[in-house]
């Protein structure tokens, strides 16, 4: 109440005491004369700049104003009181502060407080400061508390989401299937070659490549491509029966697996239909697309075991030898006079 | 095991567990937690922090570890609270709750916030509720209302360590459990006992 009455009624305040009460209550103002020089600093600001870079200057000399960026002179200066300054340090570390300026009145200068508003993170790095430097009221220590505690959850959120990142792709790579047609991928194929070449199982191994796929591809789009594949892959299913493995094992490469089957009268009837139903005008967003297969067939018999590479590479040769032949046929390996291994 | 949105009040956050485990790792070494992993019968090796998990898994934790490495379950908790702030490589604990109090009796006080200000920073924490009482003006208790069993234990060595950070000299008491609510008797025998350490607020932004 005396500091109210001395403001209001003496014809100058007792600023020894008033100026203590403000140091506790603003930690962070200057007083300034009618001219614009500094004659206080309140003790946090002593801890930003020595005092003889702060005393006797002049406001605008120590102090870069940002916003509004026209104020050159005090007298523009003192016109912008009560509303919100936006400033710097002219000098290294120029750090950013707000403040705002109120006239005292009967030509007894001014007073500006200022804050470090959204660079308090940086101002308390650049000058080592700690609680004791703002006002008990300042919320800049739950500012900071805020910052520091949220970066430390938002660490551990960015580690989960890479080990979440890095186990999707584990994940991807332990995958069986082939994401696009849902038939099995190349990595199960050779794990079920291999597990029925060991079990010395009879079966026989179709190599089958599209004819004709890369052309749709260039001609009428990835989109009409992507198609034709899973429409493929559909013929496929509905051509073999429950059981036998089929894989996409490359762009437009699959193979079939089909168990306990050694005929070639059957197994040129599945090959037919095959390629009959891979024939059929495929349907895309108004437009056609045609393609057809070459297949090549290798068997695992009694008597004749092979190896699950043998195996491949016989389909392999088998499917060559269709599309030398012209395409859009089956050939057997056996019928290609070409020896076994021995194994 | 692990359920995300878990329902609040059937579920544990992850920060807690993982606090276990870091303390074991650290205290114990890697393959004493791979004895209490198993014993407690966890799916995966290590706790993630920011996952939710049923609540019934922590205290399983506790008593695994407790009996795997024959540790006394107060003695257990109380190194746990201690391990958490005075790890040096592992600060964040004890800056955050620097932040609370200029000096240690201040900090007693932030207690009392303790729960909000952790919700703060992660929302679905949920932290024992604490409550502090001034008997005189070196006398305090904490009354501690947790699901967790025995964590009163835990902030005997917290609050020691923290004593020990801001310089203070304190005489702590696990004062017992009635129901849910346990005590902790603080004695301030002295609030400038040694240097303390220092804490400069920018030091870790």
């Amino acid at each position: 109440m005396k500091l109210d009455r001395n403001l209001s009624t003496e014809p100058s305040p007792d600023w020894d005491a008033l100026g203590d009460a403000l140091d506790i209550l603003c930690p962070m103002h200057l007083r300034l004369t009618e001219t614009g020089h500094i004659i206080h600093a309140a003790p946090t600001l002593c801890k930003l700049r020595q005092e003889t870079d702060l005393i006797g200057r002049r406001f605008l000399e120590v102090f870069q104003l940002d916003r509004p960026r026209s104020i050159t002179t005090m007298s523009e200066l003192m016109a912008r009181a009560r509303s919100k300054l936006h400033m710097g340090f002219r000098k290294s570390p120029k750090t950013s502060l707000k403040g705002v300026l109120v006239r005292l009145p009967k030509g007894q200068g001014a007073l500006v407080n200022l804050s470090f508003g959204i660079s308090v993170v940086e101002g308390v790095q650049d000058y080592g400061l700690t609680s004791a430097d703002f006002a008990a009221t300042d919320l800049a220590i739950e500012m900071l508390y805020l910052v520091e505690a949220k970066s430390a959850a938002m660490e551990a959120s960015r580690l989960l989401n890479k080990r979440l990142q890095g186990a999707k792709l584990a994940a991807e790579e332990q995958a069986a299937t082939d994401t696009l047609t849902g038939l099995h991928n190349r990595r199960a194929a050779d794990r079920t070659l291999e597990s029925r070449a060991d079990e010395k199982c009879e079966f026989a191994l179709m190599h089958l490549d599209l004819d004709f796929f890369k052309s749709v591809n260039d001609t009428k789009g990835h989109a009409a491509g992507d198609h034709v594949l899973q429409e493929v892959a559909k013929v496929m299913r509905a051509e073999t029966r429950k059981g036998d493995m089929i894989a996409r094992v490359g762009g437009d490469e699959f193979m079939i697996l089909i168990e306990n089957e050694t005929s070639r009268e059957v197994l040129s009837d599945i090959a037919a239909r095959l390629i009959a139903g891979i024939e059929r005008p495929i349907q895309f967003e108004g437009d056609v697309c045609n393609v057809s297969a070459s297949i090549g067939i290798a068997f695992n018999r009694e008597g004749d075991l092979l190896g699950p590479d043998d195996l491949v590479q016989n389909s392999d040769q088998a499917l060559y030898a269709s599309k030398a032949k012209g395409r859009a046929c089956a050939t057997f390996f056996d019928d290609l006079g070409v020896p076994n291994k021995e194994t | 095991m692990t359920y995300l949105g878990g329902e609040l009040g059937q579920s544990m956050h992850g920060l807690i567990n993982k606090a276990i485990e870091a303390f074991v790792i650290g205290t114990y070494g890697a393959e004493s937690w791979a004895l209490v992993a198993k014993g407690a019968e966890l799916e995966d090796l290590h706790f993630e922090s920011m996952l939710v998990y049923p609540k019934e898994l922590t205290p399983k934790v506790i008593d695994c570890a407790c009996s795997v490495l024959h540790a006394d379950r107060a003695d257990f908790l109380q190194n746990l609270g201690t391990y958490l702030v005075s790890q040096p490589h592992q600060q964040a604990v004890r800056r955050l709750l620097r932040f609370g109090g200029v000096d240690f009796v201040d900090f007693l006080y932030s207690l009392d916030d303790l729960n909000d200000r952790a919700r703060l920073a992660v929302s679905d924490l949920r932290l024992p509720s604490l409550e502090l009482r001034e008997h005189t003006v070196n006398q305090f208790s904490l009354t501690v209302r947790s699901e967790m069993d025995g964590f009163g234990h835990v902030l005997v060595g917290l609050l020691t360590a923290m004593a020990d950070d801001y310089g203070a000299l304190v005489m702590l008491e696990y004062g017992g459990c009635q129901g849910d609510i346990e005590t902790v008797a603080i004695a301030l025998l002295e609030t400038a006992f040694s240097e303390g350490n220092r804490f400069e607020l920018g030091a870790m932004a």
